[in-house]
C-alpha cells in the first residue's frame, strides 16, 4: 500500500495528472488493450469461427443506420463478420505483435547497446557499424526482406502458423538500432564513473557489473523508447498487413482489416474499412502521447 | 532575355511543335485486368485471357466474328471432303510480323508444337491426326475420327512461324507446370493485327498496330497498352482518375458508381464461364487433409454431402450481388448442348450434407485444404472464403489457399491439388470440349488435361467419342445429355455459377464484349 502511496506522491505522478491529454490517452489506450485482451470475453461473435458466419449477414450497415442492425453493432463485412469483433479481435493480434517485437528489439538493442559501450573498441566500431547498416534500411523494406525469405523456407501448410513471427521478428530486426546507440551512449557515461571503477577494482566479474551495476542506470531512456517505438510497431505491421505481406485474412490484424474493407470504400461500404482504422489510429496515438509525455517527465532538463 | 536562355525556349518550342502532331493523332487504348497475362507464348496456358489477348497478335486458321460466329482467318475457305478429311486453303500474301511468309508448313509446325510436350492446348488439337500438305497454301487435316465441328474446335489454336521458332530455340512451349521460359514467353511473332512492342512480365505489355496485315483494320488504335492492376480498388480508382481508358472485371459492388459516372460506362452481359468445384478422386491420400490412408473424395457422398453444404444462393445474393447465373450443369446456357431440363441443382441441405458425411464415416467432418486464385475469376477468394465457412457449418474444416494465378494455376494444372474451385469455357462454344476437357479420363492426346481431380468414368469417356463423332444433331444431344447426367448422378463436379461479365471503360471508348470474354482490339475505337 506503501509503495502504491509512494508512486502516487511521485514526480512521474504529478506530472501525469497535471496534464489532461496523458490522462486521456492512458483512458483510450487502456480501453483498446484492454478490449483486445478481453477480445474472447466481451467480443459479440467469434470472427475466427467459420462455422458460426452467415453469408446473409454480409455488408449489414452499423446499427444506427437504415437496415442495420443491433446484433451487429458496427455492421458487417462481405463474409458476414462482425466489424466490432473484427477490430476487438484484429487489436488483439496488432497489440500482440507491437509487444513481442518491442520486447525482441529491446532485449537485442539493450544488450549489443551494453557490450559495445562497455567493451569498446573492435567490438564497440564492428556492433556499431552493422547498426549504421541496419539504419540505412527502412522498417517496411527490412520487414519485406524477411517475410519473402520465410515464404520462400517455410513449407507452405506452415505461413498461417509463423506469419505472426515472421512480422514480430522482422519488426524487431529493424528496431533495435535505437535501443542499441542510446544504450551505448548511457553505458559509456556510466563506465567512467566511480562506483563503476569501484566495483572493477574489487574485482568484480565484468559480466556482474554489466548487469547489475550499469544496466539499472541506463533503463530510463529504454522505457521511452520502447513506448514509442510500440506505437511504430503496431504501424508497421498495419502497414505490412496493408500490403497484404502480414497477418493473412484467417487471423485478421487491423491493417489487414483495412486492406479487406479498402475494396469496399467506393460502392459505399465504408464501415468495413473506417472502424479498424479508427481503432488503429486511437491505439497508436495514445501509445504515442504516452511516449512523449513519459520522455518529457523522465528528462531532468525540461521541468 | 540572355541568349542562351532564348536558344533553350525556342529549342523547347521547336519541340513541343515536334511533339503536338503526334499527340494529336496518338490513339493509345490502355487497359486493365485484375491478373497478367501469363506469357507471350499461345501454347503456354489455355486461359481465356492469354489466348484473348494473343489473339490480336497471332491467328488461327478460323477465327470469331462480332457474335462468336466462326469466320475465315488463316484459312479463306474450307470444306469436308471425306469424313475424316478436310481440306483448308490458306491465304496467300499473309507474312508473319518478322516478313517470313505464312505457310502450309508453318501450320504443320503448329500442329506438333500444340500437341507435343508443354503445350497446354493439346485439347483443342486432340482430334486432328495429321495434316497433309497439298501445296504451299492448302492442307488436308486428318482426323482420328469423323469430327464435324472441327472449324469451330480450332478457332483459338494459333500458328506459329516455322522458322521463328526453330531459330530461336523455341519448338517446344513453357510447360506451365514446370514454370522456366524461353524465347517465345516474352517475344511473340504472329500474323495478327498487332504486333508485339514491348513485354515486362507483371508490369506492361505493349501493342502496336501491324502494318502489313492483311484484314482491313475496324479499329483506329495506334498503341494499345496493358497494365495488370490486382487490387480491385486499385483498379476502380485507375479508372476513376483516368489512368486507364477500360479495364475488368469492374468490382461487382462498383458496377451502381461507375455507371453513375458521366464520364464512363459498363458493358455487362452474361459471361459463359462456368466456375466450379473440383476434387481429388485419385491420389490414395488426400494433400492437406487429416485423413490418412484414404481418400474421402472417393465416396460419392462426401462429394454430395460437400455440395449440399454449399448455399449458391447465398453466394449470387451477397458475394455476387445479384448478378451470377446459378447452375447445375458445367456448361452455360449458351453453350451447343447446353438442357434446361439437366441444369438442376441438388437442393442447399446442410441437416443431408451432416447426414451423408456420417454415413461416410465421417460424423465430426474432416480437414482439407483448397486451393483458390485471387486474381483470377470474379470475386474468387471471396467465394472461397464464404464456402469454407458454409462447409464449417456441416463439420469439414477448410485451410484456404488463395494466392495469385502465376502460383495457383501451375499448382492446380498439376494435380497437387485436394479440393480446388475452376472456371472454364468451352472455346469451341460446344459441350463436347467441356466433356473432353473436364470429365474424361486424362490421357496422352489432352483429353481429361483439365479434368484435374482425375475423375474417371468409362461410360463418360465412350460417349465423348461418340459425341465427337456424330453428326446427327438430335443423336448428339442425347448423347451429351446421357454424359452429363452420369456426371450428375457421380457428382463429379459441384457446378457453382456462370459469372458475370462486367467491363468498366471511359464513354469514348467503343468495344466489343464476346459473351467469351474475348476482348479483340480489332473492333476498338477511341474517339
Amino acid at each position: 500500500m506503501s509503495r502504491v502511496a509512494a508512486w502516487l506522491d511521485s514526480d512521474l505522478a504529478w506530472s501525469f495528472r497535471r496534464s489532461p491529454v496523458t490522462v486521456a490517452a492512458a483512458a483510450v489506450a487502456l480501453l483498446c488493450v484492454g478490449g483486445a485482451l478481453l477480445a474472447p470475453w466481451i467480443a459479440p461473435h467469434d470472427p475466427f469461427d467459420l462455422a458460426a458466419l452467415d453469408l446473409m449477414d454480409a455488408l449489414a450497415p452499423p446499427a444506427w443506420l437504415a437496415e442495420g442492425r443491433w446484433r451487429f453493432l458496427l455492421g458487417t463485412d462481405d463474409q458476414g463478420r462482425d466489424v466490432l469483433s473484427g477490430i476487438l479481435y484484429g487489436a488483439r493480434i496488432s497489440v500482440a505483435v507491437g509487444v513481442a517485437s518491442v520486447l525482441l528489439s529491446a532485449l537485442a538493442g539493450v544488450a549489443l547497446g551494453l557490450l559495445a559501450g562497455y567493451a569498446g573498441g573492435a567490438v564497440d566500431a564492428f556492433v556499431m557499424r552493422v547498426a549504421d547498416v541496419q539504419l540505412s534500411f527502412p522498417a517496411i523494406l527490412v520487414a519485406l526482406l524477411v517475410d519473402g525469405v520465410a515464404r520462400i523456407a517455410l513449407p507452405e501448410l506452415a505461413h498461417g502458423a509463423a506469419a505472426f513471427w515472421v512480422i514480430v521478428l522482422s519488426i524487431a530486426l529493424s528496431g533495435w538500432v535505437q535501443y542499441a546507440r542510446t544504450v551505448r551512449g548511457s553505458t559509456l557515461v556510466e563506465a567512467r564513473k566511480e562506483y563503476v571503477q569501484a566495483a572493477r577494482l574489487i574485482g568484480r566479474h565484468p559480466a556482474a557489473i554489466v548487469l547489475r551495476h550499469i544496466l539499472p542506470n541506463v533503463t530510463g531512456p529504454v522505457l521511452v523508447i520502447a513506448t514509442i517505438h510500440l506505437a511504430t510497431a503496431i504501424t508497421t505491421e498495419a502497414t505490412l498487413s496493408f500490403l497484404g505481406v502480414g497477418m493473412p485474412a484467417t487471423t485478421p490484424s487491423l491493417g489487414t482489416l483495412i486492406r479487406i474493407g479498402n475494396d469496399f470504400l467506393f460502392s459505399g461500404e465504408w464501415w468495413i474499412t473506417l472502424f479498424p482504422g479508427l481503432a488503429l489510429v486511437a491505439l497508436v496515438l495514445s501509445v504515442n502521447l504516452l511516449g512523449d509525455w513519459l520522455r518529457d517527465a523522465l528528462n531532468p532538463r525540461l521541468a | 532575355m540572355t541568349a542562351p536562355v532564348r536558344a533553350l525556349a525556342l529549342a523547347a518550342l521547336l519541340l513541343l511543335a515536334a511533339g503536338a502532331p503526334f499527340h494529336a493523332r496518338a490513339n493509345t487504348l490502355r487497359v486493365a485486368d485484375q491478373g497478367d497475362v501469363m506469357s507471350m507464348d499461345p501454347y503456354m496456358i489455355n486461359e481465356a485471357l492469354l489466348l484473348s489477348f494473343m489473339g490480336n497478335v497471332y491467328e488461327g486458321l478460323t477465327g470469331r466474328g462480332r457474335k462468336l460466329e466462326t469466320t475465315a482467318e488463316l484459312a479463306t475457305d474450307w470444306k469436308q471432303t471425306a469424313p475424316t478429311v478436310w481440306r483448308f486453303n490458306l491465304r496467300r500474301g499473309v507474312k508473319f510480323h518478322d516478313g517470313t511468309p505464312f505457310t502450309a508448313d508453318d501450320v504443320i509446325f503448329s500442329l506438333e508444337r500444340a500437341r507435343g510436350e508443354g503445350s497446354d492446348v493439346k485439347t483443342y488439337v486432340a482430334p486432328i491426326k495429321e495434316i497433309r500438305k497439298v501445296d504451299s497454301h492448302a492442307i488436308d487435316i486428318v482426323t482420328h475420327e469423323p469430327y464435324p465441328i472441327l472449324p469451330q474446335a480450332i478457332s483459338v489454336w494459333y500458328i506459329l512461324s516455322k522458322q521463328w521458332c526453330e531459330k530461336n530455340n523455341a519448338v517446344r512451349p513453357v510447360d506451365v507446370r514446370k514454370g522456366t521460359e524461353n524465347f517465345a514467353s516474352t517475344r511473340a511473332n504472329g500474323t495478327g493485327p498487332f504486333r508485339l512492342k514491348s513485354r515486362e512480365p507483371g508490369v506492361r505489355t505493349v501493342l502496336q498496330p501491324n502494318p502489313e496485315w492483311w484484314g482491313k483494320p475496324e479499329h483506329n488504335l495506334t498503341e494499345v497498352v496493358f497494365t495488370p492492376i490486382s487490387n480491385d480498388a486499385t483498379r476502380v480508382a485507375a479508372l476513376l482518375s483516368g489512368e486507364i481508358d477500360m479495364m475488368q472485371p469492374v468490382p461487382l459492388q462498383d458496377v451502381p458508381r461507375l455507371q453513375g459516372n458521366a464520364a464512363l460506362k459498363v458493358a455487362q452481359g452474361g459471361e459463359i464461364r462456368t466456375i466450379f468445384l473440383g476434387m481429388d478422386q485419385k491420389r490414395d491420400e488426400l494433400l492437406g487433409s487429416n485423413v490418412k490412408g484414404k481418400n474421402p473424395f472417393k465416396d460419392r457422398r462426401v462429394r454430395q454431402a460437400f455440395y449440399q453444404a454449399i448455399d449458391v444462393e447465398a453466394i449470387r445474393a451477397r458475394i455476387m450481388r445479384g448478378a451470377s447465373r446459378p447452375t447445375g450443369l458445367l456448361i452455360a446456357p449458351e453453350v451447343q448442348g447446353f438442357s434446361a431440363e439437366l441444369n438442376r441443382r441438388l437442393p442447399f441441405d446442410p441437416e443431408a450434407a451432416r447426414a451423408l458425411l456420417a454415413e461416410a464415416g465421417y460424423p465430426g467432418g474432416f480437414e482439407v485444404a483448397m486451393n483458390c486464385p485471387n486474381d483470377r475469376y470474379v470475386n474468387d477468394a471471396e467465394i472461397c472464403q464464404a464456402i469454407a465457412s458454409m462447409l464449417a457449418k456441416v463439420g469439414v474444416r477448410i485451410n484456404l489457399a488463395a494466392e495469385t494465378k502465376t502460383l495457383w494455376f501451375p499448382r492446380v494444372l498439376r494435380r497437387d491439388t485436394a479440393f480446388y474451385l475452376f472456371g472454364w469455357v468451352p472455346a469451341s462454344q460446344d459441350a463436347h470440349n467441356a466433356l473432353f476437357a473436364l470429365v474424361a479420363t486424362p490421357g496422352e492426346a489432352g483429353q481429361g488435361q483439365f479434368n484435374l481431380g482425375a475423375y474417371s468414368n468409362t461410360r463418360i469417356d465412350q460417349l465423348t467419342r461418340q459425341i465427337a463423332a456424330e453428326a446427327d444433331m438430335g443423336k448428339r444431344s442425347g448423347l451429351i445429355a446421357e454424359a452429363f447426367r452420369l456426371t450428375q448422378e457421380d457428382v463429379a463436379y459441384i457446378p457453382l455459377h456462370q459469372q458475370p461479365l462486367t467491363w468498366g471503360m471511359k464513354k469514348n471508348v467503343d468495344m466489343v464484349q464476346l459473351a467469351n470474354n474475348f476482348n479483340y482490339f480489332r473492333w476498338a475505337t477511341v474517339k
